[in-house]
Protein backbone atom coordinates (compact mmCIF):
# COMPACT_ATOMS: atom_id res chain seq x y z
CA UNK A 1 0.00 0.00 0.00
CA UNK A 2 1.37 3.41 -0.83
CA UNK A 3 0.03 4.92 1.86
CA UNK A 4 2.28 3.20 4.22
CA UNK A 5 5.56 5.13 2.99
CA UNK A 6 3.42 8.18 2.36
CA UNK A 7 5.35 11.16 4.29
CA UNK A 8 2.62 13.55 4.74
CA UNK A 9 -0.32 13.08 7.43
CA UNK A 10 -3.18 12.31 7.79
CA UNK A 11 -1.95 8.85 6.91
CA UNK A 12 -4.36 6.29 6.28
CA UNK A 13 -2.31 2.61 7.21
CA UNK A 14 -3.53 -0.48 6.95
CA UNK A 15 -3.16 -2.46 10.66
CA UNK A 16 -2.79 -6.25 10.31
CA UNK A 17 -5.31 -7.82 8.48
CA UNK A 18 -8.56 -5.95 9.36
CA UNK A 19 -7.49 -3.07 10.63
CA UNK A 20 -6.71 0.05 9.39
CA UNK A 21 -5.34 3.40 11.53
CA UNK A 22 -5.71 6.99 10.82
CA UNK A 23 -3.15 8.72 12.09
CA UNK A 24 -3.27 12.28 12.72
CA UNK A 25 0.51 13.39 13.66
CA UNK A 26 3.44 11.12 14.48
CA UNK A 27 3.75 12.53 17.76
CA UNK A 28 1.35 14.23 20.59
CA UNK A 29 0.08 17.54 19.89
CA UNK A 30 -3.35 19.03 21.78
CA UNK A 31 -4.84 19.54 17.82
CA UNK A 32 -3.77 15.84 16.72
CA UNK A 33 -5.28 14.70 19.39
CA UNK A 34 -8.69 16.78 18.87
CA UNK A 35 -8.58 15.60 15.79
CA UNK A 36 -8.68 11.96 16.78
CA UNK A 37 -11.60 11.99 19.09
CA UNK A 38 -13.78 14.33 16.35
CA UNK A 39 -12.71 11.53 13.46
CA UNK A 40 -13.52 8.33 15.30
CA UNK A 41 -17.10 9.87 16.43
CA UNK A 42 -17.46 10.69 12.25
CA UNK A 43 -16.67 7.36 11.40
CA UNK A 44 -18.88 5.95 14.10
CA UNK A 45 -21.86 8.29 12.47
CA UNK A 46 -21.02 7.22 9.15
CA UNK A 47 -22.27 3.46 10.31
CA UNK A 48 -20.41 1.49 7.63
CA UNK A 49 -21.46 -1.74 6.93
CA UNK A 50 -18.55 -4.08 8.21
CA UNK A 51 -16.91 -1.97 10.53
CA UNK A 52 -16.76 -3.93 13.78
CA UNK A 53 -15.33 -1.27 16.03
CA UNK A 54 -13.37 1.70 16.43
CA UNK A 55 -10.43 3.51 19.15
CA UNK A 56 -9.40 6.77 19.41
CA UNK A 57 -5.95 6.97 20.57
CA UNK A 58 -3.25 9.76 20.91
CA UNK A 59 -3.49 10.77 17.57
CA UNK A 60 -4.96 8.53 15.51
CA UNK A 61 -8.47 6.74 14.69
CA UNK A 62 -8.02 2.43 14.53
CA UNK A 63 -10.71 0.95 12.97
CA UNK A 64 -11.42 -2.82 12.77
CA UNK A 65 -13.68 -4.12 9.63
CA UNK A 66 -14.59 -7.79 8.46
CA UNK A 67 -12.70 -7.34 5.24
CA UNK A 68 -15.46 -10.33 3.34
CA UNK A 69 -18.04 -7.53 3.51
CA UNK A 70 -16.17 -4.28 3.97
CA UNK A 71 -12.89 -4.60 1.49
CA UNK A 72 -9.49 -2.72 2.47
CA UNK A 73 -10.13 -0.65 -0.82
CA UNK A 74 -13.49 0.56 0.13
CA UNK A 75 -13.00 1.45 3.69
CA UNK A 76 -9.70 3.24 2.49
CA UNK A 77 -11.64 5.27 0.13
CA UNK A 78 -14.56 5.94 2.74
CA UNK A 79 -11.51 7.10 4.89
CA UNK A 80 -10.19 9.42 2.96
CA UNK A 81 -13.17 10.68 1.73
CA UNK A 82 -14.35 11.68 5.26
CA UNK A 83 -10.99 12.91 6.16
CA UNK A 84 -10.96 15.48 2.82
CA UNK A 85 -14.82 16.90 4.33
CA UNK A 86 -13.12 19.47 7.00
CA UNK A 87 -9.59 20.31 8.68
CA UNK A 88 -9.89 17.68 11.41
CA UNK A 89 -7.13 19.69 13.36
CA UNK A 90 -9.32 22.27 13.69
CA UNK A 91 -12.52 20.06 15.04
CA UNK A 92 -13.96 20.91 17.96
CA UNK A 93 -14.30 18.37 20.81
CA UNK A 94 -16.53 16.64 21.62
CA UNK A 95 -20.00 17.37 22.90
CA UNK A 96 -21.13 15.63 26.79
CA UNK A 97 -17.58 16.12 28.08
CA UNK A 98 -17.21 16.71 32.75
CA UNK A 99 -14.57 18.59 34.21
CA UNK A 100 -13.63 16.30 37.38
CA UNK A 101 -12.13 17.79 40.72
CA UNK A 102 -10.13 14.69 42.37
CA UNK A 103 -8.94 14.88 46.11
CA UNK A 104 -5.78 13.69 45.75
CA UNK A 105 -2.48 13.06 48.13
CA UNK A 106 0.80 14.32 46.63
CA UNK A 107 4.06 12.38 48.38
CA UNK A 108 3.91 10.63 51.27
CA UNK A 109 4.17 6.91 51.83
CA UNK A 110 1.23 6.71 49.84
CA UNK A 111 2.60 8.41 46.53
CA UNK A 112 6.29 7.95 47.42
CA UNK A 113 8.35 9.00 44.08
CA UNK A 114 6.90 12.45 43.81
CA UNK A 115 10.30 14.20 45.56
CA UNK A 116 12.11 11.91 42.31
CA UNK A 117 9.72 13.57 40.26
CA UNK A 118 10.30 17.11 41.56
CA UNK A 119 13.77 16.72 41.51
CA UNK A 120 13.77 15.55 38.16
CA UNK A 121 11.62 18.30 36.86
CA UNK A 122 14.48 20.90 38.73
CA UNK A 123 11.92 21.49 41.61
CA UNK A 124 10.86 21.56 45.28
CA UNK A 125 7.93 18.90 46.24
CA UNK A 126 6.09 22.09 47.22
CA UNK A 127 6.86 23.65 43.61
CA UNK A 128 5.85 20.32 42.12
CA UNK A 129 2.46 19.66 44.04
CA UNK A 130 1.94 23.17 43.20
CA UNK A 131 2.63 22.94 39.47
CA UNK A 132 0.68 19.47 39.16
CA UNK A 133 -2.15 20.29 41.30
CA UNK A 134 -2.81 23.41 38.65
CA UNK A 135 -2.49 21.75 35.61
CA UNK A 136 -6.03 21.49 33.93
CA UNK A 137 -5.34 18.27 32.27
CA UNK A 138 -7.80 16.49 29.27
CA UNK A 139 -8.23 12.58 28.87
CA UNK A 140 -6.06 11.78 25.74
CA UNK A 141 -7.35 8.63 25.24
CA UNK A 142 -8.50 5.20 27.33
CA UNK A 143 -6.44 2.23 26.86
CA UNK A 144 -3.79 -0.13 28.45
CA UNK A 145 -6.27 -1.24 31.37
CA UNK A 146 -10.03 -0.82 31.82
CA UNK A 147 -11.07 2.52 31.57
CA UNK A 148 -7.91 4.21 32.39
CA UNK A 149 -6.99 7.35 31.12
CA UNK A 150 -3.87 9.13 29.72
CA UNK A 151 -3.98 12.68 30.22
CA UNK A 152 -2.21 15.50 29.13
CA UNK A 153 -0.77 17.63 28.42
CA UNK A 154 1.69 18.98 31.06
CA UNK A 155 3.93 21.72 31.16
CA UNK A 156 7.66 20.82 29.07
CA UNK A 157 8.93 21.07 32.59
CA UNK A 158 7.16 17.42 32.63
CA UNK A 159 8.54 15.84 29.18
CA UNK A 160 10.62 13.28 32.41
CA UNK A 161 11.75 10.05 30.84
CA UNK A 162 10.37 6.98 31.76
CA UNK A 163 11.99 5.15 34.57
CA UNK A 164 14.54 2.31 33.37
CA UNK A 165 13.28 -0.05 36.09
CA UNK A 166 10.01 -1.06 36.30
CA UNK A 167 7.76 0.05 39.70
CA UNK A 168 6.45 -3.55 40.64
CA UNK A 169 2.55 -2.35 41.77
CA UNK A 170 1.27 0.88 41.97
CA UNK A 171 -2.05 0.43 43.63
CA UNK A 172 -5.43 1.59 41.82
CA UNK A 173 -6.02 5.10 41.87
CA UNK A 174 -2.07 5.99 41.33
CA UNK A 175 -1.73 8.86 39.52
CA UNK A 176 1.66 8.54 37.85
CA UNK A 177 3.68 11.08 35.29
CA UNK A 178 5.94 10.67 32.52
CA UNK A 179 6.32 12.33 29.03
CA UNK A 180 4.21 15.41 29.98
CA UNK A 181 1.46 13.00 30.61
CA UNK A 182 -0.21 11.60 33.45
CA UNK A 183 -2.01 8.06 34.04
CA UNK A 184 -4.70 7.19 36.55
CA UNK A 185 -4.84 3.50 37.22
CA UNK A 186 -8.18 2.06 37.50
CA UNK A 187 -5.69 -1.83 38.62
CA UNK A 188 -3.31 -2.51 40.59
CA UNK A 189 -0.07 -2.68 38.05
CA UNK A 190 3.97 -2.36 37.38
CA UNK A 191 4.11 1.17 35.27
CA UNK A 192 7.83 2.76 34.38
CA UNK A 193 6.29 5.99 35.16
CA UNK A 194 6.55 7.74 38.62
CA UNK A 195 4.46 7.62 41.07
CA UNK A 196 3.31 11.12 42.31
CA UNK A 197 0.01 10.87 44.11
CA UNK A 198 -2.84 9.06 44.94
CA UNK A 199 -6.20 9.18 44.33
CA UNK A 200 -9.19 7.45 46.00
CA UNK A 201 -11.23 7.32 42.69
CA UNK A 202 -12.22 4.07 40.93
CA UNK A 203 -12.29 4.38 37.41
CA UNK A 204 -13.98 1.07 36.14
CA UNK A 205 -16.99 -0.92 37.81
CA UNK A 206 -17.68 -3.68 35.61
CA UNK A 207 -21.45 -4.37 37.59
CA UNK A 208 -22.30 -0.69 37.49
CA UNK A 209 -24.95 0.46 35.03
CA UNK A 210 -22.39 2.78 33.53
CA UNK A 211 -18.80 0.52 34.19
CA UNK A 212 -16.59 3.33 33.09
CA UNK A 213 -16.11 6.78 35.03
CA UNK A 214 -14.80 8.94 32.10
CA UNK A 215 -14.60 8.98 28.36
CA UNK A 216 -12.43 10.89 26.38
CA UNK A 217 -12.35 14.53 26.50
CA UNK A 218 -13.22 14.98 29.71
CA UNK A 219 -10.88 17.04 31.66
CA UNK A 220 -9.57 16.55 34.66
CA UNK A 221 -7.83 18.47 38.32
CA UNK A 222 -6.15 17.40 40.87
CA UNK A 223 -6.54 19.00 43.84
CA UNK A 224 -4.19 18.55 46.81
CA UNK A 225 -5.36 17.15 50.08
CA UNK A 226 -3.75 16.02 53.39
CA UNK A 227 -2.96 12.28 54.19
CA UNK A 228 -5.45 12.48 56.83
CA UNK A 229 -8.36 14.50 54.86
CA UNK A 230 -7.77 11.72 52.20
CA UNK A 231 -8.15 8.51 54.00
CA UNK A 232 -11.76 10.70 55.16
CA UNK A 233 -12.79 11.42 51.95
CA UNK A 234 -12.30 7.49 50.97
CA UNK A 235 -13.94 6.12 53.64
CA UNK A 236 -17.01 8.46 53.25
CA UNK A 237 -16.70 7.92 49.52
CA UNK A 238 -15.24 4.49 48.85
CA UNK A 239 -16.06 4.70 44.93
CA UNK A 240 -14.94 8.30 43.85
CA UNK A 241 -12.59 9.14 46.98
CA UNK A 242 -14.41 12.51 47.09
CA UNK A 243 -14.13 13.00 43.40
CA UNK A 244 -16.43 15.01 41.67
CA UNK A 245 -17.80 15.83 38.10
CA UNK A 246 -20.14 18.90 36.53
CA UNK A 247 -20.79 19.03 32.54
CA UNK A 248 -18.26 21.24 30.83
CA UNK A 249 -20.75 23.81 28.86
CA UNK A 250 -20.31 24.14 24.96
CA UNK B 1 -28.22 -26.83 39.10
CA UNK B 2 -25.95 -29.59 36.77
CA UNK B 3 -22.20 -28.68 36.49
CA UNK B 4 -18.35 -29.95 37.74
CA UNK B 5 -17.47 -29.67 41.09
CA UNK B 6 -13.85 -28.37 41.14
CA UNK B 7 -11.86 -31.22 43.73
CA UNK B 8 -8.20 -30.21 42.24
CA UNK B 9 -6.99 -27.89 39.49
CA UNK B 10 -3.69 -26.44 38.05
CA UNK B 11 -2.95 -22.91 38.77
CA UNK B 12 -3.46 -21.16 35.33
CA UNK B 13 -6.95 -22.60 34.81
CA UNK B 14 -10.32 -20.42 33.74
CA UNK B 15 -13.24 -20.01 31.88
CA UNK B 16 -13.09 -18.73 28.74
CA UNK B 17 -15.48 -17.89 25.46
CA UNK B 18 -14.71 -15.91 22.26
CA UNK B 19 -13.94 -12.64 24.48
CA UNK B 20 -15.64 -9.14 24.49
CA UNK B 21 -14.82 -7.45 21.09
CA UNK B 22 -15.62 -4.04 20.90
CA UNK B 23 -14.28 -2.54 24.20
CA UNK B 24 -11.04 -1.65 22.11
CA UNK B 25 -11.88 2.07 22.92
CA UNK B 26 -12.56 1.42 26.88
CA UNK B 27 -9.16 -0.09 27.24
CA UNK B 28 -10.21 -3.68 27.57
CA UNK B 29 -8.94 -6.26 24.96
CA UNK B 30 -11.12 -8.82 23.48
CA UNK B 31 -9.39 -12.02 25.05
CA UNK B 32 -11.34 -15.12 25.21
CA UNK B 33 -9.77 -18.58 24.66
CA UNK B 34 -5.76 -18.58 23.50
CA UNK B 35 -6.79 -21.70 21.21
CA UNK B 36 -10.31 -20.60 20.17
CA UNK B 37 -9.98 -23.70 17.35
CA UNK B 38 -10.08 -25.70 20.26
CA UNK B 39 -13.81 -23.73 21.43
CA UNK B 40 -15.04 -24.68 17.55
CA UNK B 41 -14.13 -28.02 18.28
CA UNK B 42 -15.44 -28.62 21.38
CA UNK B 43 -18.65 -27.19 20.03
CA UNK B 44 -18.74 -29.53 17.43
CA UNK B 45 -18.25 -32.68 19.20
CA UNK B 46 -20.97 -31.25 21.75
CA UNK B 47 -23.49 -30.38 18.95
CA UNK B 48 -23.64 -26.82 20.24
CA UNK B 49 -22.33 -23.17 19.68
CA UNK B 50 -18.95 -22.87 19.80
CA UNK B 51 -19.76 -19.31 21.81
CA UNK B 52 -20.46 -21.04 24.56
CA UNK B 53 -17.84 -21.02 27.45
CA UNK B 54 -15.26 -23.61 28.87
CA UNK B 55 -12.67 -24.36 31.41
CA UNK B 56 -9.31 -23.32 29.61
CA UNK B 57 -6.36 -25.62 31.51
CA UNK B 58 -2.87 -24.35 31.16
CA UNK B 59 -0.37 -27.20 31.52
CA UNK B 60 -2.09 -29.15 33.76
CA UNK B 61 -5.66 -30.31 34.63
CA UNK B 62 -7.59 -31.19 38.05
CA UNK B 63 -9.79 -33.39 39.37
CA UNK B 64 -14.14 -32.78 38.68
CA UNK B 65 -17.10 -34.30 40.21
CA UNK B 66 -20.19 -33.97 38.47
CA UNK B 67 -23.30 -32.76 40.47
CA UNK B 68 -25.31 -34.35 37.99
CA UNK B 69 -25.66 -36.03 35.13
CA UNK B 70 -23.13 -34.17 32.11
CA UNK B 71 -21.73 -34.16 28.77
CA UNK B 72 -18.45 -33.41 28.11
CA UNK B 73 -15.49 -33.04 25.87
CA UNK B 74 -11.96 -32.39 25.20
CA UNK B 75 -9.93 -30.47 22.94
CA UNK B 76 -6.71 -28.57 22.58
CA UNK B 77 -3.73 -29.56 24.56
CA UNK B 78 -4.29 -33.70 24.79
CA UNK B 79 -4.12 -34.41 28.59
CA UNK B 80 -4.14 -37.54 30.22
CA UNK B 81 -8.22 -38.09 31.30
CA UNK B 82 -9.77 -40.49 32.99
CA UNK B 83 -13.79 -41.07 34.18
CA UNK B 84 -13.39 -43.31 37.39
CA UNK B 85 -9.77 -44.36 37.16
CA UNK B 86 -10.88 -45.48 33.41
CA UNK B 87 -8.84 -44.03 30.45
CA UNK B 88 -10.99 -41.15 28.27
CA UNK B 89 -9.83 -40.64 24.73
CA UNK B 90 -9.01 -36.80 24.41
CA UNK B 91 -11.02 -34.82 21.17
CA UNK B 92 -13.79 -36.35 22.05
CA UNK B 93 -17.22 -36.79 23.62
CA UNK B 94 -18.41 -38.50 26.85
CA UNK B 95 -21.34 -38.99 29.04
CA UNK B 96 -20.72 -38.49 33.01
CA UNK B 97 -23.53 -39.55 35.48
CA UNK B 98 -23.60 -38.04 39.25
CA UNK B 99 -21.13 -38.30 41.70
CA UNK B 100 -18.70 -39.47 38.95
CA UNK B 101 -15.16 -38.25 39.00
CA UNK B 102 -13.07 -37.01 35.98
CA UNK B 103 -9.02 -36.66 36.17
CA UNK B 104 -6.79 -34.61 33.97
CA UNK B 105 -3.47 -34.91 34.21
CA UNK B 106 -0.75 -32.62 32.38
CA UNK B 107 -0.43 -31.88 29.05
CA UNK B 108 1.45 -34.62 27.13
CA UNK B 109 2.25 -31.94 24.35
CA UNK B 110 1.10 -27.40 23.92
CA UNK B 111 0.15 -25.54 26.43
CA UNK B 112 -3.86 -25.27 26.59
CA UNK B 113 -6.01 -28.28 27.24
CA UNK B 114 -9.81 -27.43 27.09
CA UNK B 115 -12.87 -28.95 29.47
CA UNK B 116 -16.09 -28.37 27.71
CA UNK B 117 -19.22 -28.92 29.16
CA UNK B 118 -22.84 -29.83 27.10
CA UNK B 119 -24.87 -26.64 27.30
CA UNK B 120 -21.57 -24.81 28.07
CA UNK B 121 -20.19 -23.21 31.30
CA UNK B 122 -22.84 -20.69 32.81
CA UNK B 123 -21.44 -18.64 34.64
CA UNK B 124 -22.43 -14.89 35.31
CA UNK B 125 -21.18 -12.68 32.07
CA UNK B 126 -19.38 -9.48 32.70
CA UNK B 127 -19.59 -7.10 30.03
CA UNK B 128 -21.30 -9.66 27.75
CA UNK B 129 -18.92 -12.45 27.99
CA UNK B 130 -17.74 -14.82 30.01
CA UNK B 131 -14.33 -14.91 29.57
CA UNK B 132 -11.97 -14.50 32.65
CA UNK B 133 -9.94 -11.13 31.62
CA UNK B 134 -6.53 -11.19 34.51
CA UNK B 135 -5.26 -7.91 32.61
CA UNK B 136 -8.50 -6.43 32.68
CA UNK B 137 -9.46 -7.76 36.17
CA UNK B 138 -12.34 -9.30 35.20
CA UNK B 139 -12.98 -12.21 37.39
CA UNK B 140 -10.52 -14.74 38.43
CA UNK B 141 -8.72 -18.51 37.94
CA UNK B 142 -10.72 -21.27 39.04
CA UNK B 143 -9.87 -22.97 42.23
CA UNK B 144 -10.93 -26.02 44.01
CA UNK B 145 -14.47 -25.86 45.39
CA UNK B 146 -15.51 -23.89 42.36
CA UNK B 147 -18.38 -25.10 40.66
CA UNK B 148 -18.72 -24.95 37.31
CA UNK B 149 -22.72 -24.67 36.27
CA UNK B 150 -23.88 -26.41 32.92
CA UNK B 151 -26.15 -24.44 31.02
CA UNK B 152 -29.57 -25.37 29.45
CA UNK B 153 -28.18 -28.66 27.33
CA UNK B 154 -29.82 -29.21 23.90
CA UNK B 155 -28.29 -32.67 23.01
CA UNK B 156 -27.69 -35.96 24.44
CA UNK B 157 -24.96 -37.14 21.62
CA UNK B 158 -21.96 -38.58 22.67
CA UNK B 159 -19.56 -40.80 21.66
CA UNK B 160 -17.79 -38.41 18.88
CA UNK B 161 -14.71 -38.48 18.02
CA UNK B 162 -12.28 -35.71 16.05
CA UNK B 163 -9.69 -35.67 14.14
CA UNK B 164 -7.49 -32.29 15.51
CA UNK B 165 -5.88 -30.12 13.61
CA UNK B 166 -1.78 -30.42 14.43
CA UNK B 167 -1.02 -27.42 16.30
CA UNK B 168 0.74 -28.01 19.65
CA UNK B 169 4.82 -28.48 18.28
CA UNK B 170 5.01 -24.76 16.78
CA UNK B 171 6.08 -24.74 12.82
CA UNK B 172 5.32 -21.84 10.30
CA UNK B 173 3.84 -18.60 11.58
CA UNK B 174 2.37 -16.74 8.66
CA UNK B 175 2.52 -12.83 9.05
CA UNK B 176 1.22 -9.69 7.33
CA UNK B 177 2.93 -6.09 7.29
CA UNK B 178 1.59 -3.45 9.60
CA UNK B 179 1.42 0.07 10.26
CA UNK B 180 4.96 0.25 12.08
CA UNK B 181 6.58 -2.52 9.57
CA UNK B 182 8.25 0.25 7.39
CA UNK B 183 10.00 1.10 11.10
CA UNK B 184 12.15 -2.14 10.70
CA UNK B 185 14.51 -1.80 7.91
CA UNK B 186 14.33 -3.99 5.24
CA UNK B 187 17.04 -6.06 5.97
CA UNK B 188 15.99 -6.63 9.78
CA UNK B 189 12.84 -7.34 8.02
CA UNK B 190 14.39 -9.97 6.17
CA UNK B 191 16.68 -11.74 8.43
CA UNK B 192 13.24 -11.89 10.73
CA UNK B 193 11.89 -14.46 8.55
CA UNK B 194 14.90 -16.32 8.20
CA UNK B 195 16.17 -16.86 11.74
CA UNK B 196 14.78 -20.00 13.60
CA UNK B 197 13.42 -19.09 16.75
CA UNK B 198 12.32 -20.82 20.02
CA UNK B 199 9.99 -20.54 22.34
CA UNK B 200 10.99 -18.32 25.43
CA UNK B 201 9.93 -19.47 28.86
CA UNK B 202 8.13 -16.19 29.30
CA UNK B 203 4.59 -17.03 27.72
CA UNK B 204 1.43 -16.32 29.55
CA UNK B 205 -2.16 -15.63 28.03
CA UNK B 206 -0.83 -12.09 26.98
CA UNK B 207 2.15 -12.94 24.87
CA UNK B 208 4.86 -15.58 24.26
CA UNK B 209 8.39 -14.83 24.22
CA UNK B 210 10.39 -15.99 20.98
CA UNK B 211 14.15 -16.43 21.52
CA UNK B 212 16.56 -16.41 18.46
CA UNK B 213 20.62 -16.53 18.41
CA UNK B 214 22.42 -13.51 17.16
CA UNK B 215 21.43 -9.80 16.74
CA UNK B 216 17.58 -8.59 18.26
CA UNK B 217 15.33 -7.19 15.68
CA UNK B 218 15.42 -3.07 16.21
CA UNK B 219 13.16 -0.40 14.34
CA UNK B 220 14.69 2.84 13.84
CA UNK B 221 13.63 5.53 16.47
CA UNK B 222 12.64 2.37 18.39
CA UNK B 223 12.31 4.62 22.20
CA UNK B 224 10.68 7.80 20.72
CA UNK B 225 7.30 6.13 18.88
CA UNK B 226 3.93 7.61 20.16
CA UNK B 227 2.16 4.25 22.31
CA UNK B 228 -0.53 3.07 19.62
CA UNK B 229 -3.28 0.64 19.38
CA UNK B 230 -2.22 -2.95 19.55
CA UNK B 231 -4.01 -6.08 17.96
CA UNK B 232 -3.58 -10.17 19.20
CA UNK B 233 -1.14 -11.24 17.04
CA UNK B 234 0.97 -8.09 16.64
CA UNK B 235 4.91 -9.15 17.05
CA UNK B 236 6.07 -6.75 19.32
CA UNK B 237 9.69 -5.58 19.91
CA UNK B 238 10.99 -5.33 23.65
CA UNK B 239 13.54 -2.39 24.34
CA UNK B 240 16.51 -5.40 23.50
CA UNK B 241 14.89 -5.74 20.42
CA UNK B 242 13.31 -9.31 21.52
CA UNK B 243 9.73 -10.31 19.48
CA UNK B 244 6.68 -10.94 21.53
CA UNK B 245 3.92 -12.31 19.81
CA UNK B 246 0.57 -10.86 21.43
CA UNK B 247 -2.28 -13.04 22.19
CA UNK B 248 -5.86 -11.68 22.56
CA UNK B 249 -5.17 -10.98 25.94
CA UNK B 250 -2.36 -8.29 25.86
CA UNK B 251 -2.79 -4.49 26.83
CA UNK B 252 -4.90 -2.30 24.09
CA UNK B 253 -2.22 0.61 23.60
CA UNK B 254 1.65 0.24 23.78
CA UNK B 255 4.93 2.05 22.87
CA UNK B 256 6.70 -1.13 21.77
CA UNK B 257 7.26 -0.99 18.07
CA UNK B 258 5.48 -4.20 16.09
CA UNK B 259 7.44 -5.58 13.17
CA UNK B 260 4.40 -7.24 11.79
CA UNK B 261 0.92 -9.11 12.60
CA UNK B 262 0.39 -13.09 12.85
CA UNK B 263 -2.73 -14.20 10.87
CA UNK B 264 -5.98 -15.13 13.33
CA UNK B 265 -5.92 -18.72 12.43
CA UNK B 266 -1.68 -19.01 13.00
CA UNK B 267 -2.29 -17.46 16.65
CA UNK B 268 -3.48 -21.02 18.17
CA UNK B 269 0.00 -22.55 17.34
CA UNK B 270 1.51 -19.45 19.09
CA UNK B 271 -0.27 -20.35 22.17
CA UNK B 272 0.34 -23.86 22.19
CA UNK B 273 3.64 -24.20 21.75
CA UNK B 274 5.58 -25.60 24.57
CA UNK B 275 8.90 -23.67 25.95
CA UNK B 276 11.44 -25.11 23.55
CA UNK B 277 9.13 -25.72 20.45
CA UNK B 278 10.68 -24.40 17.15
CA UNK B 279 8.79 -21.45 15.41
CA UNK B 280 9.25 -19.25 12.39
CA UNK B 281 7.70 -16.60 10.61
CA UNK B 282 6.97 -15.88 7.04
CA UNK B 283 5.52 -12.91 5.34
CA UNK B 284 2.79 -13.23 3.25
CA UNK B 285 1.18 -10.44 1.27
CA UNK B 286 -2.43 -9.11 2.53
CA UNK B 287 -4.35 -10.72 -0.38
CA UNK B 288 -2.68 -14.11 0.50
CA UNK B 289 -3.58 -13.52 4.31
CA UNK B 290 -7.64 -12.93 3.60
CA UNK B 291 -7.41 -15.61 1.65
CA UNK B 292 -5.86 -18.07 4.21
CA UNK B 293 -8.18 -16.67 6.62
CA UNK B 294 -11.04 -17.15 4.87
CA UNK B 295 -9.88 -21.38 4.22
CA UNK B 296 -9.58 -21.53 7.61
CA UNK B 297 -13.20 -19.68 8.33
CA UNK B 298 -14.67 -21.88 6.08
CA UNK B 299 -12.73 -25.43 7.53
CA UNK B 300 -14.02 -24.49 11.16
CA UNK B 301 -17.83 -24.62 9.75
CA UNK B 302 -16.88 -28.13 8.34
CA UNK B 303 -15.98 -29.63 12.10
CA UNK B 304 -19.22 -30.68 12.76
CA UNK B 305 -19.60 -32.76 10.08
CA UNK B 306 -16.01 -34.36 10.82
CA UNK B 307 -16.59 -35.75 14.19
CA UNK B 308 -17.66 -39.21 13.69
CA UNK B 309 -18.21 -41.94 16.13
CA UNK B 310 -16.05 -42.92 18.70
CA UNK B 311 -15.02 -46.62 17.95
CA UNK B 312 -12.49 -48.49 20.24
CA UNK B 313 -9.11 -50.63 18.33
CA UNK B 314 -9.48 -53.76 20.30
CA UNK B 315 -5.97 -53.89 19.90
CA UNK B 316 -5.06 -51.13 21.94
CA UNK B 317 -7.74 -51.92 24.51
CA UNK B 318 -5.69 -53.98 27.76
CA UNK B 319 -8.60 -55.94 29.18
CA UNK B 320 -11.10 -56.09 26.20
CA UNK B 321 -13.31 -58.19 28.21
CA UNK B 322 -13.71 -56.10 30.87
CA UNK B 323 -15.44 -53.55 28.51
CA UNK B 324 -19.49 -53.74 28.52
CA UNK B 325 -19.40 -53.65 24.81
CA UNK B 326 -23.07 -53.76 24.37
CA UNK B 327 -25.73 -52.45 26.95
CA UNK B 328 -28.03 -54.60 28.29
CA UNK B 329 -30.92 -53.63 26.12
CA UNK B 330 -30.49 -52.23 23.00
CA UNK B 331 -32.46 -51.47 20.03
CA UNK B 332 -31.42 -53.44 16.81
CA UNK B 333 -30.30 -49.90 15.32
CA UNK B 334 -28.93 -47.95 18.46
CA UNK B 335 -25.77 -46.49 18.16
CA UNK B 336 -24.12 -48.49 20.96
CA UNK B 337 -21.72 -45.34 21.53
CA UNK B 338 -24.22 -43.06 21.50
CA UNK B 339 -25.25 -42.79 25.04
CA UNK B 340 -21.49 -42.88 26.37
CA UNK B 341 -21.34 -46.47 26.35
CA UNK B 342 -17.52 -46.13 25.23
CA UNK B 343 -16.00 -44.26 28.35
Amino acid sequence: MDSQNAAAYPLVRRAGLSGMLVSFAGSLSEASNRAALAFRTAVEAMALEGVVETMASLASVFVRFEPSVLPHGRLEDALRGLLATQDWLQAPLPAGRRFWRVPTVYGTDLAPQLAEAADAAGMSEAQAIDSLSAARVRVLTIGFAPGQPYLGSLGPEWDLPRQTELTPKVPRGALVQAIRQFVLFSNPAPTGWRHVGQTGMMLFQADAGQPFALRAGDEMQFEPVSKPEFLKLCEADPLRGGAAAREIGA
Amino acid sequence: MNGLRILRIGPVASVQDMGRPGLLGQGISQGGAADTLALAEGAALLRQDPGLATLEMGGMGGEFEATGPLRIAFTGAPMAAALEGTALAWNASHQMEAGQRLTIGAARAGVYGYLHLGGGIATEPVLGARSVHLMAGLGRAAEAGDLLPAGPDNSDETGLVLAAEERFNGGELRIVESFQSPLFPEAVRTRFAATAFSRGSRANRMGVEMVSDGAGFAADGQLNILSEVILPGDVQMTGDGKPFVLLRECQTTGGYPRIGTVLPCDLPKVAQAQAGASLRFRWISLEEGLEIQAAFGKSLKGLPAACCPLVRDPAAVRDLLSYQLISGAVSADADPFAKGEST
